[in-house]
């Protein structure tokens, strides 16, 4: 079976170890021919990089105030994007802005994938009592409209950044919860779960060995489709007065300071809201493209 | 008679059904209802039925996937599941199983060389030890460790696979193994290659094989002994020649005339099986065979027959009244008594 | 299936219960004391001790959540802080105004949502399906508070042709479906409609695109049905799932349109939540989230339903 053919060649084949194709490789490879996702990648790279490296990119002080500067338009000289209604450089906060925004987007999400999977995952595996105990309990939660949640959580925990955090994470860990358990409680049912059980391993070994890889898959998708309702979301509490607190730049929070601006200067002011938007879109279309290329019928 | 490595008494499993308002249990599904058998070291019990009759979850209750609701498992004079006998997991050391779909049964994000190292390392093996067994495997089921030892199963064809199935159920050095319609999947001529293989392990490795397949054929041809089953019980039990050249129970009778055969010689009156087997969950009173027996007489709605042994040198064993000379059914055989 | 349906009713009890234990516990677990919103900080201790009496602050948690529980499903939300008035008065109000917000969005969702979601399912693979899927995307994408503010100052502030704020002239909190009120409604509610247009696009064509494969329809269309035929089993078999969707939106929508009505100050119920965050107005703030979450739980009850009745895969009887 499967011997070396007598080859003239001096590279003895059955020394070769065939390089197989694992499962990441090839999604990999299905991304990059995939041109949509790849440019808005790109763009959400962008938007990544500006932020951490905004102390380099920024021209300006973003706390620095002028009040003779106050909402100059765009173009202005020294203010490329204009001025805020406290005379502090558009192009900066913006800049630095996306720290916040993005932090508080994606850490939300971040972290209910911990929790959430772990809570899905033990609720999947063990069945029974201790899985109705768990899904009981998220279902009350999810039978909140998530806006609103995060409202009613931000509102009573008050305003401030690590609050805003808490409370999306505490939204966005039911939905992730549930998605983790389906396809836990799917994969428990397969066959080769059932082999690594007739072969005597305990539980937890189990899990590690055979039911994490299969069911970190579907659920990161999963997760990141929420980081682009995470940071609407986060934007939003911030718009609502109840994330970031000023004088802190951040972009939903500048969509808020600037709205009593609108008559005097429009398009600035309209400015955060932009970016909120194509971050939004640019996680939305990586989401979906990472889907698709993860969507292989093995 | 060589000493029993595996028997098997009184084993029982009902499966609750849920329904109504507040998801109470309503009825049960009696999937196997008291079966008892013996399987000697070193044969091949083979096992055939319709589908739903009771053959996987069998398979799965003697591996202890599922736990009985009652009856016991003694596997080479220990009971299972007793702490003064022998625990689950070592008696998972001694027996393995594969399983029909070839592809679910292994994790699609595992090499093989994964795959087969687990169950050793999950017994104290040394991985690098469990390794090379792994490699020393794929090269008994035939195939070439270098080409495959890191290969993932959406690679392989289905031939390939079931024999890394097999593989994977030997790496623990079992000294039996449950074949759940593991051969079903495949194509008639990659499973010949695997009975072939599976023939000469057997032989090479001293197994003791217990062969689950609705495949009557492919059950003749690897069987020592073979049991039958209809809707939860045993109905006849007996060596490959006895079932196959004198069935003594009509359903047996029934499946085996079913079989298409080449041989002009064997032709049958028997009335073929009709219809559809009933449901499990709510068996027919009595016999449970009876609604489509074509000797079926009120005796046999009244009491279940028992599975009792014929008369005379043979070691086979029947569940039907007509055997039983003094069940009062009209048509007992002379051979009966 | 109706074993299933009154199941469905009987589980939905402790998820409202729950509900209502964790409204009530988020207000408790807020730093600060729910006194300082109603006492002056320079009162008299009897003064503060008469309102601790006043409030029930004096008896135990548990009780406190029984007695205001027992009340609020009598309709009673108690006294806001803020108005003194009752707060049943305000959420009744607000409630009519974000329902009209809300039922126009659905209504403008399920019209476009619908039509741009069969084109785009009829036409797989045209311009029409990208055009509509990015259009889709981008309606789920877009912060709809940010949108709300760029239409203000479209129209607003540069064209002058709507107006920017409220609900009708002169700060008007009662709706009335005059000229003036319906010129108010524009934006604010062209605004709501984007993220249901977005989702329901999305549901119709995934679902347009999935029957039209089915083999049913192919074997319809071999027995030379005409296409306006196909088209009415199509939609029948679309109905349950966008009809699903819709009522899940209209849940949704009444829960989350704060955003929206802080924008155009619309004086709906997300305009009340915000203002009881502001001031700290306990009896106001449960009253909201309790109505509003309460609606939600009850529209996701009638979808499932109506889904397992007209939907007979779905029934599990």
């Amino acid at each position: 079976m499967n011997e070396s053919p007598a080859s003239p060649s001096s590279i003895d084949v059955t020394q070769v170890v065939a390089k197989s194709r694992n499962y990441w490789s090839t999604v990999l490879d299905r991304l990059s021919r995939d041109p949509v996702t790849l440019a808005f990648g790109a763009i959400l790279l962008l938007i990544l990089l500006s932020a951490i490296f905004a102390d380099v990119l920024a021209p300006a002080d973003p706390f620095k105030t002028s009040m003779i500067k106050r909402l100059k338009p765009i173009g202005t000289d020294g203010f490329p994007l204009g001025a805020d209604e406290l005379g502090r450089d558009m192009l900066s906060r913006l800049l630095y802005g996306g720290r916040l925004s993005l932090v508080m987007g994606i850490s939300p999400v971040a972290l209910a994938l911990v929790i959430g999977g772990f809570l899905g995952l033990v609720a999947g595996f063990l069945g029974g009592k201790i899985n109705m105990a768990i899904m009981r309990t998220i279902d009350v939660f999810y039978a909140f409209p998530s806006v609103l949640l995060a409202i009613a959580i931000s509102g009573a925990l008050g305003a401030g950044i690590v609050n805003a955090i808490i409370s999306l994470t505490i939204v966005f860990i039911p939905p992730i919860a549930r998605v983790t358990e389906s396809v836990t409680t799917q994969i428990r049912g397969l066959d080769y779960v059932e082999a690594a059980r007739a072969s005597g391993a305990r539980s937890l070994t189990i899990i590690r060995a055979h039911v994490l890889a299969n069911v970190a898959g579907p659920v990161f998708i999963y997760a990141t489709s929420l980081i682009s309702v995470s940071i609407i979301l986060a934007s939003g509490l911030s718009f609502l007065g109840l994330g970031t607190e000023p004088p802190n730049p951040e972009w939903g929070l500048m969509l808020n300071t600037l709205r009593q601006s609108i008559y005097v200067s429009p398009w600035v002011a309209t400015l955060p809201g932009v970016l909120i938007f194509i971050t939004s879109l640019s996680f939305n279309m990586l989401s979906d493209g990472l889907r698709t290329a993860m969507d292989i019928k093995l | 008679m060589k000493p029993a490595l595996l028997k098997v008494e009184g084993l029982k499993k009902y499966f609750p059904i849920k329904g109504g308002i507040f998801n109470k249990t309503v009825a049960h599904v009696q999937a196997v209802d008291e079966i008892a058998f013996e399987v000697p070291r070193g044969e091949t019990l083979g096992i055939v039925g319709e589908s739903g009759c009771g053959k996987s979850t069998t398979a799965r209750l003697l591996m202890r996937l599922i736990s009985p609701d009652q009856g016991e498992v003694v596997f080479d004079g220990m009971e299972v599941g007793r702490s003064d006998g022998i625990s689950v997991r070592d008696m998972r050391k001694r027996m393995q199983m594969v399983f029909q779909d070839s592809y679910s049964s292994l994790n699609p994000r595992m090499p093989i060389e994964g795959s087969i190292a687990f169950g050793p390392i999950v017994h104290g093996l040394q991985p690098s030890v469990a390794r090379q067994r792994a490699r020393e495997l794929l090269a008994k089921v035939g195939l070439d460790p270098n080409l495959f030892i890191r290969r993932y199963p959406h690679e392989l064809s289905g031939g390939q696979r079931q024999r890394i199935n097999i593989a994977r159920a030997l790496a623990l050095e079992p000294d039996v193994l449950i074949l759940d319609e593991a051969v079903s999947a495949l194509d008639k001529s990659v499973e010949a290659q695997v009975l072939n293989l599976l023939t000469e392990l057997k032989q090479e490795l001293n197994l003791t094989f217990i062969f689950i397949s609705h495949d009557l054929n492919v059950v003749r041809y690897m069987s020592d002994r073979v049991l039958v089953m209809y809707l939860g019980k045993i109905v006849e039990i007996g060596t490959v020649d006895e079932i196959y050249d004198s069935p003594r129970h009509p359903y047996t009778a029934a499946l085996l005339s079913a079989m298409p055969s080449m041989d002009p010689d064997k032709r049958t009156t028997v009335s073929p099986l009709t219809g559809d087997p009933p449901n499990p969950i709510n068996p027919p009173s009595g016999c449970r065979f009876r609604t489509r027996c074509p000797f079926a007489e009120r005796v046999c709605s009244e009491v279940e027959p028992e599975l009792q042994s014929l008369s005379g040198p043979v070691s086979q064993k029947v569940a039907c009244h007509m055997t039983n000379p003094s069940s009062g059914h009209t048509k007992v055989n002379s051979k009966g008594s | 299936m109706f074993a299933y349906i009154l199941r469905r009713i009987v589980y939905v009890i402790p998820i409202a219960l729950g509900v209502t234990i964790i409204i009530f516990g988020l207000v408790h677990i807020a730093p600060g004391d729910p006194l300082n919103a109603v006492v002056p900080p320079d009162a008299p201790q009897e003064t503060v001790e008469l309102l601790i009496k006043a409030y029930g602050f004096d008896k135990p948690i548990p009780i406190q959540y029984g007695i205001w529980l027992g009340r609020a499903i009598e309709g009673d939300f108690g006294i806001s802080f803020a108005t003194g008035r009752p707060v049943a008065e305000a959420i009744a109000s607000g409630v009519v105004n974000t329902l009209v917000l809300a039922v126009g969005a659905i209504l403008i969702g399920m019209t476009l949502g619908c039509l741009i979601g069969a084109l785009a399912g009829y036409f797989q693979g045209s311009w029409i399906d990208k055009l509509s899927t990015g259009f889709a995307i981008a309606g789920v994408s877009v912060p709809h508070y940010w949108l709300g503010l760029v239409l203000v100052i479209v129209f607003s502030v540069e064209m002058n042709v709507l107006p920017a704020m409220g609900m009708g002239p002169g700060g008007s909190r009662e709706w009335a479906w005059d000229s003036e009120h319906l010129r108010h409604l524009v934006l604010p509610v062209i605004t709501l409609s984007v993220i249901p247009i977005g989702i329901i696009t999305r549901s119709v064509r995934a679902t347009v695109a999935e029957i039209l494969t089915m083999e049913f329809v192919q074997t319809l269309e071999a027995k030379g049905l005409r296409s306006g035929r196909i088209f009415l089993h199509v939609v029948a078999n679309a109905a349950p799932t966008v009809l699903a969707v819709a009522g899940l939106q209209i849940g949704y929508l009444l829960g989350g349109s704060i955003l929206v009505e802080t924008v155009f100050s619309w004086p709906g119920t997300g305009f009340l939540l915000n203002d009881a965050i502001f001031r700290r107005d306990i009896p106001l703030l449960q009253g909201v989230i309790l109505v509003l979450a309460m609606f939600f739980v009850f529209m996701n009850l009638v979808v499932d339903i109506l889904q397992s009745i007209i939907d007979p895969r779905m029934s599990r009887g």
